[in-house]
């Protein structure tokens, strides 16, 4: 085991899946030399080539139109978007295109694209970096959409993403980039969980919390501070966004009767509605409570000297578990 | 140098349009005479020294934690107190995140351009004050905007030698973003009068222009249909005579056109940025022997058309500059928390009402609590 940041874990994934298949590319801008501007991609350009690793100009559509391109030729382009808010003049290749072609070609296309994008806030940014757009994505069907938490699933799920033959966004927590955690560098996949599969992070009777991205430690300390006050936890992170672990949200809630879904991004339309909106369609007479979400407001991401206000914290996510019992 | 001339991407060409060398010396264009009064010269000086400030004050303020990030403009004085000066009152500035020097012309206070770097807000300006839009982050957005707006300034007669026109900022980079070459077509096709202003500072953060371009961005413009012009961005005269120029046409009809202000971003991309990963010291060194304020300050001495008083002067007034902003942004007060809600929408909107409602009773069961409203709540 090695204590990598997830940033680094990522870095060493990255590293790992272009080791192993000579079609992997990395593509985006200061990718190469800069080593992307959370150095994600750090030493990859020199160690790989810049054939491999591609400082492309800087357009994100161009990034994501060629890269559907390199695809339909072969290869396995992993597109950097530098930041969240920088995704959108993409979004016309993600949604109309690269969810598309597999559908269209009938089978015969396939889109092993992964689109890397840090999302959140609570960094102390300008605008346009601090968004979490996940629901725009998951709203898109032919699009894998999962969200790494801490350094192991980073190490591995960027690995899977890149292994599976749909594209995939892959959402990395830009707070977390520098959380440290015990990763197996050598073990390989064998050990992580599936891509599609949630992991448990807490074990818990009362309330399943629900959680994914920046969130995964917020929640987890939200588990120790209600266990101090009797109250247990059942704390998953989702990791995969499209498609959402079922099973696993539905065993947990079916024994809690009480779940609260923690996401920054606005409540209004987010995945915490859909997972709502499945929970009760699937778990209505073990439902003690309403599930309840915990997000952000209905308005653009403030400015920084707000999103202490803005982003859920331990205090709102036990506010929230609270109000489950209230009903 | 016109359209028609080669030139690598990357050199500067055989001559940009200039007016004042680095070393100080006048020297004239057949295509842009400029008459310039020794006070007007000592005008500009002066802009370039205290733009100059208000950025290093903005850089030392974000090291003392007073600002989340700032994005300097060391380097591009000249290519924005030329330009900024060269437009007339009914102009309107479109800027990216960098143009605080012509956020200087435009007559905007500094301690507002820090709204955005300290996080407080995400612009706060009222676009129509001075003539300046709000920065926009999101690389060449802008450009569109003010074809849009050029478009409505002909809709609205306002083409003729006493008409408006406006002008956009960006930069090399955003020169590959789709949004800017769709500008340059409606503009095109349009004839909508706007000035396209690239400062070609040669660095998209660590990307150097190669990785945007094969050719002189300015003749990229012959392509879309309309005329483009290189000019040395250090040097402020220039950019002043090119503009003017450019603004005069598209105030008369004759449509946009491009100017490629050939400067240097002399410091890092951000203050989050570090250049020493991707850049040599030496190209730094270069350029700045072309710095964009020594070579006037040359050329009042050399002329004789400033005094030493006036340099004492001016270094009393960027020390109250700088005082001012620093003192303005150490005082700039942190919103309400419920600001958050504010000015989402202008009609009513129950939805958010209501949540703003819910999020100010939380607040509230914080003070009910004896306990500061969240303060040390854990992330």
């Amino acid at each position: 085991m090695t204590t990598l940041t997830l940033s680094r874990a990522l870095n060493e994934g990255l590293r790992k899946a272009m080791e192993n298949d000579p079609k992997v590319l990395i593509m985006g801008e200061d990718v190469g030399k800069l080593g992307g501007v959370f150095r994600v991609t750090d030493g990859l350009q020199k160690d790989f080539g810049e054939a491999r690793v591609v400082d492309t100009p800087l357009a994100e559509s161009g990034i994501v139109g060629t890269a559907i391109g390199l695809a339909l030729r072969g290869y396995r382009p992993v597109c950097e978007i530098q930041f969240d808010g920088f995704v959108f003049p993409a979004f016309d290749q993600i949604t109309s295109q690269l969810a598309k072609l597999r559908l269209r070609s009938l089978g015969h296309v396939t889109m092993p694209v992964v689109i890397r994008v840090p999302f959140g806030g609570g960094i102390g940014a300008v605008e346009h970096h601090s968004e979490s757009p996940e629901a725009l994505f998951t709203h898109t069907g032919g699009l894998r959409v999962v969200a790494c938490g801490g350094p192991a699933d980073a190490f591995a799920m960027i690995q899977q993403s890149i292994i599976c033959d749909d594209p995939v966004i892959f959402f990395e927590p830009k707070r977390r980039y520098w959380d440290k955690a015990e990763v197996d560098v050598a073990g390989g996949l064998a050990a992580a969980p599936p891509l599609d599969r949630a992991r448990r992070v807490a074990e818990g009777t009362d309330v399943t919390v629900l959680c994914y991205g920046p969130m995964v430690r917020t929640c987890a300390e939200a588990a120790v501070a209600a266990g101090e006050d009797g109250r247990s936890l059942d704390v998953i992170d989702l990791r995969s966004l499209s498609p959402l672990d079922t099973e696993t949200i539905f065993e947990s809630v079916r024994r809690t009767g009480r779940c609260v879904v923690v996401h920054e991004a606005p409540v209004t339309g987010g995945l915490g509605a859909e997972i709502a909106a499945r929970i009760t369609e699937e778990c209505f007479y073990h439902l003690e409570a309403p599930v309840l979400r915990v997000g952000g407001f209905s308005t653009p991401y403030p400015p920084s000297r707000l999103e202490e206000y803005y982003l859920p914290d331990l205090d709102r996510v036990l506010d929230a578990v609270d109000r489950t019992f209230g009903f | 140098m016109t359209v028609n001339d080669a030139g690598s991407a990357t050199s500067s060409g055989s001559d940009p349009i200039q007016l004042l060398t680095p070393e100080g010396e006048r020297v004239e264009h057949p295509d842009y005479p400029l008459e310039i009064s020794a006070e007007e010269v000592r005008g500009l000086y002066r802009d370039l020294v205290l733009v100059r400030r208000i950025d290093f004050e903005a850089i030392a303020l974000q090291r003392q934690g007073e600002l989340g990030i700032w994005a300097s403009l060391l380097g591009q004085e000249a290519a924005q107190v030329g330009s900024g000066r060269a437009l007339g009152p009914k102009d309107i500035a479109f800027p990216t995140y960098r143009e605080h020097g012509v956020a200087w012309c435009r007559g905007v206070d500094p301690a507002r351009l820090l709204e955005l770097f300290r996080g407080v807000s995400h612009g706060g300006w009222d676009p129509k004050e001075h003539n300046f839009q709000l920065y926009t982050i999101v690389i060449g957005s802008q450009t569109l905007h003010a074809t849009g707006y050029a478009m409505g300034i002909q809709r609205d007669g306002a083409v003729g030698p006493d008409g408006e026109a406006v002008i956009v900022y960006f930069g090399d980079g955003a020169t590959s973003q789709g949004d800017v070459n769709e500008a340059f077509i409606w503009a095109s096709v349009t004839g909508a009068p706007v000035v396209f202003f690239c400062q070609n500072n040669q660095w998209a953060i660590s990307e150097p222009l190669e990785r945007q371009t094969r050719v002189p961005l300015y003749q990229r413009a012959h392509g879309f249909g309309f005329p483009g012009v290189r000019v040395d961005g250090n040097d402020v005269l220039a950019c002043l005579a090119v503009t003017r120029k450019a603004m005069q046409d598209a105030r008369e009809g004759q449509g946009p056109t491009l100017i490629e202000a050939f400067t240097y971003r002399m410091g890092a991309h951000t203050t989050t940025d570090d250049p020493t990963r991707y850049r040599l010291a030496a190209e730094l060194e270069t350029w700045k022997l072309k710095d964009p304020i020594e070579r006037v300050k040359a050329y009042l001495i050399r002329s004789d058309s400033a005094d030493e008083a006036f340099f004492r002067d001016l270094d009393a007034e960027a020390d109250a500059v700088g005082a001012a902003v620093r003192k303005a942004c150490r005082e700039m007060p942190d919103p309400q928390p419920l600001a958050i809600f504010d000015h989402v929408y202008a009609e009513p909107h129950p939805l958010l009402a209501a949540e703003r409602e819910q999020f100010a009773a939380y607040l509230d069961s914080f003070a009910d609590a004896g306990e500061p409203a969240l303060e040390g709540a854990a992330r």
